[in-house]
């Protein structure tokens, strides 16, 4: 194992820091059902760290626990080594975690550009009241979030888009907003839910380089879920591997591609 | 407004021009372009600046005279000062087609031995990079935006900014070697050279000078009256010879703003934004235009649809002959004005032609319908012919002579000349210099005294004088019975429809005419979702009973209109397929400007060809395609051949021997 302080260079230039968020021992549980059975993991800054496993491994509820929304019965979350308190969903956008969501959680009727600038609104100060006049700090504030918002709208290249009504948008394009969403607020860590889901292969190549970029332009740590398995094996530093709500696998994906446990959950075995 | 070319004569290159507009027009905008959604802009003297700093940066990286500095990318002013930088340090700009695939790039910059590549982005440094083991003369490539090429080997690669920097630094230093530099040009001198697309064989290098570019704008920018205070939005590829004429040559006569869009899917957008006074677009963004129009108004409220086509009907009855200064009488005229509050005038805000004065399309025929729709509306729509190696202009369309099927009179200082065989000849101060290392192609080209040859079948109308275009001359054929085959009157005909976006006619020396068709997705889609048509591909609906059915239908009213046709009463179409695939310049069956390439077409799709002829009523087919990426895969498909409906040509005459 890697000592969690040090950094490290990888392969194609990335420096990986030490370690931002650990799951210790992570149990979850929703009744009688046991969603996660004591995992623990970690995930290091500026890395790509996917969760994968069969449908209903758990993944969706990890994601959860990581980004605050559930909180496990048993065992701690560790943010920047400090033991996570139970927190609001504000409290932990505020922290510096965004998240795109598997099924898309877009204002229908707000354009794309109303969409990505409320992904700013932990940076607005401003009060109601000033807001409703719009003068002064209010419209400067507006500016300089407004700049933000642009500069990630032209890294998503939806310029194009930008005045449509997300309603009016094909399923593919409307991912991309909401990880322009994400990505406006700046965020340290952030959490994907299966990015790629329902795309064809032209939009699952395109998210895969826009995702590859974030990482590389802003050294934003990311965090996804993805059934696909060859996507993740290309992105990803470091992959996990659930299965039944237990960890079956942790490691590089070519560690985890070998790794007999992980072949047996996604062929299966017989049973005799 | 008054004119502001004075000052202007004398100056022998882009670079003297730019110092003029620069000390003359300092604070006027010279250049926007759209970026994180504001419009950007630059003064002459600030663009002056700029480029001064790249072209020293040029000189610091070791450009020579005489080097040749391809450019690839969309247009940007960064890539615009790349071409007068370029030529400011004595070297010769090569711009590229951006959607071109690595391997016509490595035709091209081998051919030119380019040893410097200014590149707008990671796209197009990739492939610069995949193919620069091909490039024995290739040194340094320039790259515009940063964006994911942090990690790239940097030995040869630099960005564009750190070279205006260092431009800046060794500014004392190698200020007077750039003057010197400067001093030399003069009108014989390189200005650009343009790659011709090519409709035949590999591209060939139009070399063209400084007299040929200053010449042609300033005859071009005095015949209509074009000022300083243009804006015109550039948007269209910049390795054509129109944009570098509209762009630069005319931009830099007369001081005027060019603008750049946003990205490529925001230019409507952007359009609109801008408001052009001067446009130039081919007949294919009118038609998609037009097309839109028509779509969003199916589904505005019934006052609405109902008032568009009353004042659109009033608009087609009088609107030209007011364009035009025709005696138009006082109640129509005043309906005119009413329309022009309630319907033209939101119209053409909406379109972008709002401010729109002379407007320009060129390099297809354009529908006399879609033609008249815009010039209806009081919008100066204007036809031209040239080609690169005449820099651009061969004929225009003066104010108030406009039609839809002549492409006007000679320009001002060209001369033409019509051949026995039919074939258009000219002559004047923009005629192009020669083919890059092709001796033999420029003297089959242009004869010793200047003529040169076009390609292309014409004559000229008497009465107007004005040229009507045929074909190109070696398209035209004979059939089999000896009458005219002319496939582009055909193909234009077709074309006319907005459901059809592509057509192409074969007959040449056979007894009968067969044809392919693409259908147009936007039209054919939108009509499909209408009447609750479900299809998952372009494939599938190029291929359902309904479309066949509906072109079949267009096909037969054209095969009626060409029968009235004594000459040409033989080209019907007798039967016809729709392609499973759109003509793609990828693929190499279209030219980046988006011509056909038909022999290459009637070579690759031999066998759809073959069964068009021999009877059978189905064809099955695997077409290699290439994908924007330049991978390739392969399609199969099993196209219907339908017959359509043919007139017995009543006046058929075999044309005389």
């Amino acid at each position: 194992m890697l000592d969690n302080s040090v950094s490290y260079v990888t392969d194609d230039g990335r420096t990986i820091g030490g370690v931002v968020m650990e799951m210790k021992n992570i149990t979850l549980r929703f009744g009688g059902v046991v969603a996660i059975q004591d995992i623990s993991f970690d995930i290091r800054e500026g890395e790509i760290r996917a969760i994968i496993g069969p449908n209903g491994a758990g993944k969706s509820s990890m994601l959860n626990v990581i980004s605050g929304f559930y909180v496990p019965q048993e065992g701690e979350v560790l943010f920047h080594g400090k033991r996570r308190p139970p927190m609001r969903p504000y409290e932990v956008a505020r922290q510096g975690i965004a998240r795109t969501f598997q099924n898309i959680a877009l204002f229908e009727g707000m354009s794309v550009l109303d969409n990505v600038m409320t992904g700013r609104l932990n940076y607005m100060k401003t009060g109601l009241f000033s807001q409703a006049l719009w003068k002064g700090k209010a419209e400067a504030e507006e500016t300089e979030n407004r700049e933000v918002v642009e500069k990630v709208i032209d890294f998503l290249e939806i310029q194009h888009i930008r005045k449509t009504p997300v309603a009016r948008l094909p399923y593919g394009l409307k991912k991309r907003v909401e990880l322009a969403r994400a990505l406006a607020a700046e965020p340290k860590l952030l959490l994907l839910d299966e990015p790629m889901a329902g795309m064809n292969v032209e939009e699952k190549e395109d998210m895969s380089r826009f995702i590859l970029d974030v990482n590389d332009e802003f050294g934003t740590t990311i965090a996804l879920i993805e059934h696909d398995m060859g996507v993740v094996m290309d992105l990803s530093d470091r992959v996990v591997v659930m299965d039944y709500g237990k960890k079956i696998g942790d490691g590089t994906p070519d560690e985890v591609r070998n790794n007999q446990d992980v072949i047996d959950a996604y062929l299966g075995v017989s049973h005799d | 407004m008054a004119q502001m070319q004075t000052g202007a004569e004398g100056m022998q290159s882009l670079p003297a021009l730019l110092q003029r507009n620069a000390a003359q027009f300092a604070d006027a905008p010279a250049y926007r372009e759209k970026e994180f959604g504001i419009w950007q802009c630059w003064t002459w003297a600030e663009t002056a600046k700029e480029i001064e700093a790249l072209a020293l940066g040029l000189i610091n990286l070791g450009v020579n005279e005489g080097d040749f500095v391809a450019i690839i990318g969309r247009n940007r002013p960064y890539l615009y000062w790349s071409m007068v930088a370029a030529q400011a340090v004595g070297a010769v700009p090569v711009p590229l087609y951006q959607d071109a695939v690595a391997e016509e790039m490595a035709y091209v910059l081998g051919h030119c031995g380019a040893r410097f590549v200014i590149v707008g982005d990671q796209e197009q440094a990739d492939k610069v990079i995949e193919i620069q083991d091909q490039l024995h003369q290739f040194e340094h490539m320039i790259y515009l935006d940063p964006r994911g090429m942090r990690k790239y080997d940097h030995t040869q690669l630099h960005q564009f900014s750190h070279i205006q920097d260092q431009g800046r630094a060794a500014h004392d230093e190698l200020i007077g070697e750039l003057n010197k530099r400067q001093s030399k040009l003069d009108y014989d001198s390189t200005c650009v050279m343009l790659y011709t697309s090519g409709t035949t064989g590999k591209p060939k290098g139009v070399v063209l000078s400084n007299r040929n570019v200053i010449q042609s704008a300033k005859n071009s920018a005095e015949f209509d009256h074009l000022t300083q205070g243009e804006n015109i939005l550039s948007y269209l590829p910049m390795a054509w010879v129109g944009d570098f004429i509209f762009s630069i040559g005319q931009a830099y006569w007369c001081g005027f703003c060019v603008n750049c869009p946003e990205s490529q899917d925001t230019m409507m957008t952007d359009l609109r934004e801008i408001g052009p006074t001067y446009f130039f677009a081919p007949p294919r963004v009118f038609e998609g235009q037009l097309t839109n129009v028509m779509i969003r108004m199916e589904d505005a409220g019934a006052l609405k649809r109902k008032m568009f086509h009353h004042f659109l009907a009033h608009a087609k009855k009088v609107g030209g002959d007011i364009l035009d200064g025709r005696p138009v009488g006082l109640m129509d005229r005043l309906k005119y004005a009413l329309g022009n509050v309630l319907v033209y005038g939101p119209l053409k805000d909406t379109l972008g032609y709002g401010r729109i004065r002379v407007g320009y399309t060129a390099g297809e025929a354009i529908g006399p319908e879609i033609f008249d729709f815009y010039r209806s509306l009081g919008i100066n729509l204007k036809q031209l012919y040239g080609q690169t190696e005449a820099t651009v202009f061969i004929t225009v369309q003066p104010d108030g002579e406009v039609r839809a099927d002549t492409v006007g009179v000679p320009a001002p200082e060209v001369e033409i000349k019509i051949d026995d065989s039919g074939e258009i000849h000219y002559r004047s101060p923009g005629t192009f210099v020669e083919y890059f290392n092709n001796p033999e192609s420029t003297a089959s080209t242009k004869d010793p005294e200047g003529w040169v040859a076009t390609g292309d079948a014409g004559f000229f109308e008497e009465g107007s004088g004005h040229l009507r275009i045929i074909d190109r001359a070696k398209d035209v054929g004979k059939m089999a019975d000896g009458s005219m085959f002319a496939p582009k009157y055909v193909e234009n005909k077709l074309k006319f429809y907005p459901d059809i976006l592509e057509a192409v006619l074969f007959g040449n020396g056979r007894d009968r005419c067969v044809a392919f068709i693409n259908i147009d997705l936007t039209a054919v889609g939108n009509w499909a979702e209408r009447n609750n048509i479900a299809y998952a591909s372009y494939q599938e609906l190029a291929g359902h009973p309904k479309v066949l059915e509906t072109i079949r239908s267009h096909v037969s009213a054209v095969n009626k209109s060409v029968a009235e046709d004594p000459m040409l009463s033989g080209c019907q179409v007798h039967r016809f397929v729709v392609l499973h695939k759109e003509l793609d310049a990828d693929d190499g069956e279209m030219t980046r400007t988006r011509k056909v390439r038909r022999r290459i077409v009637e070579e690759k799709f031999d066998d759809i060809i073959t069964a068009l002829y021999d009877g059978s009523e189905k064809v099955s087919t695997v077409t290699e395609v290439t994908y924007e990426d330049g991978r390739k895969g392969s399609i199969k498909a099993t196209l219907t051949i339908v017959d359509a409906d043919v007139k017995p040509g009543a006046v058929h005459k075999v044309a005389a021997e």
